[in-house]
C-alpha cells in the first residue's frame, strides 16, 4: 500500500524537540517492555494492549498540542497517556490494578485517564470515544475556550456508526477537533485490506467535507508536522481534520493474543521501518552522537525501572472504594 | 411545596423547568432532533430556541449515538447538557454511550470526572404508534449502576425534578408518559426543585398499598377513588425516582397496609414492577398477609390496532381488579 509522504515543513522544528521525541517514544516503548516483564511475573490485572512499533504518531500527535489542550485515548492509549506527560509510575499502578493508579486500580490499563492534563480518558470500545471527542469539541465552543480536542481511534474504529455520526456531526458545526486514526493494518485478526471498503480511513473525511489525509505514522517528524497544520486549522475555527497514520504494532493485539496470524515477511517489513530506530537514524546524521543518544536510552530506562518498582511498591486499593466513584 | 392557584400541562411544565434552568446557568444546553425549530414533537422545548439562540437550542443530525456522546463529552469539560431523544426505543442506537460511557466514566477514571447529563425522552404508548415508538425500557437503565432514571406522573413533580436533575452531578435519565403531556395539574408559582430519591404517598389509605410510576400513578388514584367507594382505602405511592428507590417510603406504606399491589407500564418480564415487587418481598415478607401483585404491561410488542393496544398496556381495571383480587384472598 503507498503511503503518501507529508510535506515536512521543518520550519520551527528545532533539535531539542527532535531529542525530545526520542526520549518520548524510548519512553512509551521502555514503559511497554515494563508491561511485558510485569505480566510475565503474572502482575498485570487482566489485559494490556502494546503500543509498540507505534510510538511516532502518539510522540508526534502529542508534541503539537497546547497545555489546554484534551485528548480522548483508545484500548491501545499507554502511548499516547505517557507523550501526553502522565506518570509513568501511577501509569503502571493502574495497569496492576493498585491504589496508586490513575483510576485508583478500577480502570486498568484500557482507561488510564489524567483529566487534570487533558486525558478525558481511553476507551474500551472501539469507536466509542469519538462522539465522547466532539461533545467536548462542543463544549470548548460554548465555553469560548481555545483548547483543541484530539481524538484518537484505531482503523477498526473506521467502520463503526459512531465514527460517521460523530464526523458528520463535528463537520457540520466545524469543531475544533483533529481526528487521529492509528492505522496498524489489523485488528486482532482481521486485516484492513479485508475489512475496509474503498481501501482508505483518510478518504472518507471528504464525504464530511473535511481534509482527510495519509501519514507516515512510522515518521515522527511528518506526523508532527501534519498534526500541528491540523491544530491549526480548528484553532483557526476551519472545522475537524482526519489524519490516517499508518503504522504497525509488533506484538500482538494483546498480551493475551497468543496466535500471531499476520503475514511473516509483512512483519519483518515493517520492523525494518522502526519508528525509533528511523528516528535515531536521522538524529545521528544531524549534530547529535551515538552516546548522547545511548545517554537517554539508559536515563529513560532507569525511570522505568524506578516507575515499576513504584507499582509493585502500590497497596492494592481498600475494599471500600469498590463501591465508591459510581454517583457524584 | 405550596399549592399554587395556577395550572400547567405536564409538557408546559417541563418547559418552564427547562427555561429557568437555561436562565439560571450558562452551561445548559439543549441538544436533539427538532429541539429547536420545531420546538421538539412534543413541544416540549417551544420557544427556546427564540430566548436562547442557536448556541444553546441545538438541532441535531438523526445521530443517536453522536447525540448522546455529544452530550457526553460536554458535561466532562463542564456543561450541564439536556439532551433529547425523540421516542425511548430510539436510545437503543445510543446504547453503547449510555451505558458503556455515561454511566461508567467516573467509576473508570477513580472519580476524576462527572458526567452532569440529563437524557430526556417521551416513553410508552397509547397513540397507536406501533412497536418501534412506543416501549417503556425503564427497566433496562435502572439495572445499569452510574445511572439515575427518573419518571414523574405529575406537572408539579416533572417541573421540580427535572430542576434537580439538571443540577445533578450524574447521568440522569428523565422519563416522560407520552399521555402525560396534555394533563394539567397546579405547579407553584415559585421557584422549587423536588429532590431526587424521594417518594411520595399520593393517596394515603390503611387498607392496602399500590406502587405505581409514571402514568400508571393516575391510573393507581382512579383506581382507588372508585375502591373507596366499595370501602377500600387505598394508599398510592409514586417512587418518582426509580434509581436510586425511596425504598423505605414503600416498606413504612406496606408495613401499615399488609398488602402491596405493583404497577408500571413496561413489558412484565424483569420488568421495574419485578424490582418494586422484589423490594418489597425481601424486606416486608412477614409483614404481608397475602403475596405481592404485580400489574404490567404484557409481554408482547405494541400493537397499533387501538384495540389490540388497549388490551396490551396497563388500564385502570386491570388495577381494580388486582386490589380487589387481594382484598379477597
Amino acid at each position: 500500500m503507498p503511503i503518501a509522504q507529508s510535506a515536512v515543513d521543518v520550519t520551527g522544528i528545532s533539535a531539542a524537540m527532535r531529542v525530545q521525541w526520542y526520549r518520548t517514544m524510548l519512553l512509551i516503548r521502555s514503559f511497554e517492555e515494563g508491561v511485558l516483564g510485569l505480566n510475565r511475573a503474572g502482575l498485570v490485572a487482566g489485559t494490556a494492549h502494546l503500543y509498540v512499533g507505534m510510538e511516532a504518531i502518539a510522540a508526534g500527535v502529542c508534541a503539537a498540542m497546547e497545555s489546554a489542550d484534551l485528548l480522548t485515548s483508545t484500548h491501545r492509549g499507554h502511548g499516547h497517556a505517557i507523550a501526553r506527560g502522565l506518570d509513568p509510575g501511577r501509569m503502571m499502578a493502574e495497569i496492576l490494578g493498585r491504589s496508586d493508579g490513575y483510576c485508583r486500580g478500577k480502570g486498568g490499563s484500557m482507561h488510564i485517564t489524567d483529566v487534570s492534563k487533558g486525558m478525558l480518558g481511553s476507551d474500551g470500545i472501539v469507536g466509542g470515544g469519538i462522539p465522547i471527542a466532539v461533545g467536548a469539541a462542543l463544549g470548548v465552543r460554548l465555553k469560548k475556550q481555545a483548547s483543541v480536542v484530539f481524538c484518537f481511534f484505531g482503523e477498526g474504529a473506521g467502520n463503526q456508526g459512531s465514527f460517521h455520526e460523530a464526523l458528520n456531526f463535528a463537520g457540520i458545526h466545524k469543531l475544533p477537533v483533529v481526528f487521529v486514526c492509528e492505522n496498524n493494518l489489523w485488528a486482532l485478526s482481521a486485516a484492513f485490506t479485508e475489512t475496509t471498503a474503498g481501501q482508505s480511513v483518510a478518504a472518507r473525511a471528504a464525504a464530511y467535507g473535511l481534509p482527510g489525509e495519509r501519514v507516515d505514522g512510522n515518521d515522527v517528524e511528518a506526523v508532527f508536522v501534519a498534526a500541528t497544520s491540523a491544530r491549526e486549522r480548528a484553532r483557526l475555527g476551519q472545522g475537524p481534520t482526519l489524519l490516517e497514520c499508518l503504522s504497525y504494532r509488533h506484538h500482538g493485539h494483546s498480551i493475551f493474543t497468543r496466535d500471531e496470524i499476520r503475514p511473516a515477511d509483512e512483519m519483518d517489513l515493517w520492523s525494518r521501518r522502526d519508528p525509533i530506530q528511523l528516528h535515531r537514524v536521522r538524529l545521528l546524521q544531524s549534530q547529535h552522537t551515538a552516546s548522547e543518544l545511548d545517554r537517554i536510552e539508559a536515563d529513560v530506562r532507569a525511570s522505568i525501572d524506578a516507575a515499576m518498582q513504584f507499582a509493585k511498591n502500590s497497596p492494592t486499593p481498600e475494599p471500600g472504594t469498590a463501591f465508591e466513584d459510581v454517583y457524584a | 411545596m405550596s399549592h399554587a392557584d395556577r395550572e400547567l400541562s405536564f409538557g408546559g411544565a417541563l418547559n418552564e423547568a427547562l427555561k429557568e434552568e437555561m436562565r439560571r446557568d450558562p452551561n445548559v444546553f439543549l441538544l436533539g432532533e427538532d429541539v429547536g425549530r420545531l420546538g421538539g414533537l412534543f413541544k416540549v422545548t417551544a420557544g427556546l430556541l427564540q430566548e436562547f439562540g442557536s448556541a444553546r437550542v441545538i438541532d441535531s443530525p438523526i445521530s443517536e449515538a453522536a447525540i448522546a456522546g455529544a452530550g457526553i463529552g460536554a458535561a466532562m469539560v463542564g456543561l450541564r447538557p439536556v439532551i433529547e431523544f425523540q421516542f425511548m426505543d430510539f436510545m437503543t442506537i445510543a446504547m453503547d454511550q449510555i451505558v458503556n460511557h455515561a454511566a461508567k466514566i467516573r467509576y473508570m477514571t477513580g472519580g476524576q470526572v462527572s458526567v452532569p447529563l440529563v437524557i430526556r425522552t417521551p416513553v410508552c404508548g397509547g397513540v397507536s404508534l406501533g412497536a418501534q415508538h412506543s416501549q417503556s425500557l425503564e427497566a433496562w437503565f435502572a439495572h445499569i449502576p452510574g445511572l439515575k432514571v427518573v419518571m414523574p406522573s405529575s406537572p408539579a413533580d416533572a417541573k421540580g425534578l427535572l430542576k434537580s436533575a439538571i443540577r445533578d452531578d450524574n447521568p440522569v435519565l428523565f422519563l416522560e408518559h407520552r399521555l402525560l403531556y396534555a394533563q394539567s395539574g397546579p405547579v407553584p408559582v415559585e421557584d422549587y426543585v423536588v429532590p431526587l430519591g424521594c417518594a411520595d404517598v399520593k393517596r394515603a389509605g390503611d387498607d392496602m398499598t399500590v406502587v405505581a410510576t409514571g402514568r400508571t400513578v393516575n391510573l393507581a388514584l382512579a383506581a382507588a377513588a372508585k375502591l373507596a367507594a366499595e370501602g377500600i382505602a387505598i394508599e398510592v405511592v409514586e417512587p418518582r425516582t426509580l434509581k436510586p428507590l425511596d425504598s423505605a417510603v414503600i416498606e413504612r406504606s406496606v408495613r401499615k397496609t399488609n398488602r402491596a399491589v405493583v404497577v408500571s407500564d413496561g413489558s412484565r418480564t424483569c420488568g421495574y414492577g419485578a424490582e418494586l415487587a422484589a423490594t418489597i418481598t425481601e424486606s416486608c415478607f412477614f409483614d404481608l398477609d397475602v403475596p405481592v401483585k404485580m400489574v404490567c404491561g404484557k409481554d408482547v410488542p405494541m400493537p397499533v390496532a387501538p384495540s389490540l393496544q388497549k388490551l396490551v398496556m396497563v388500564s385502570e381495571e386491570d388495577v381494580v381488579n388486582a386490589c380487589r383480587a387481594l382484598m379477597a384472598m
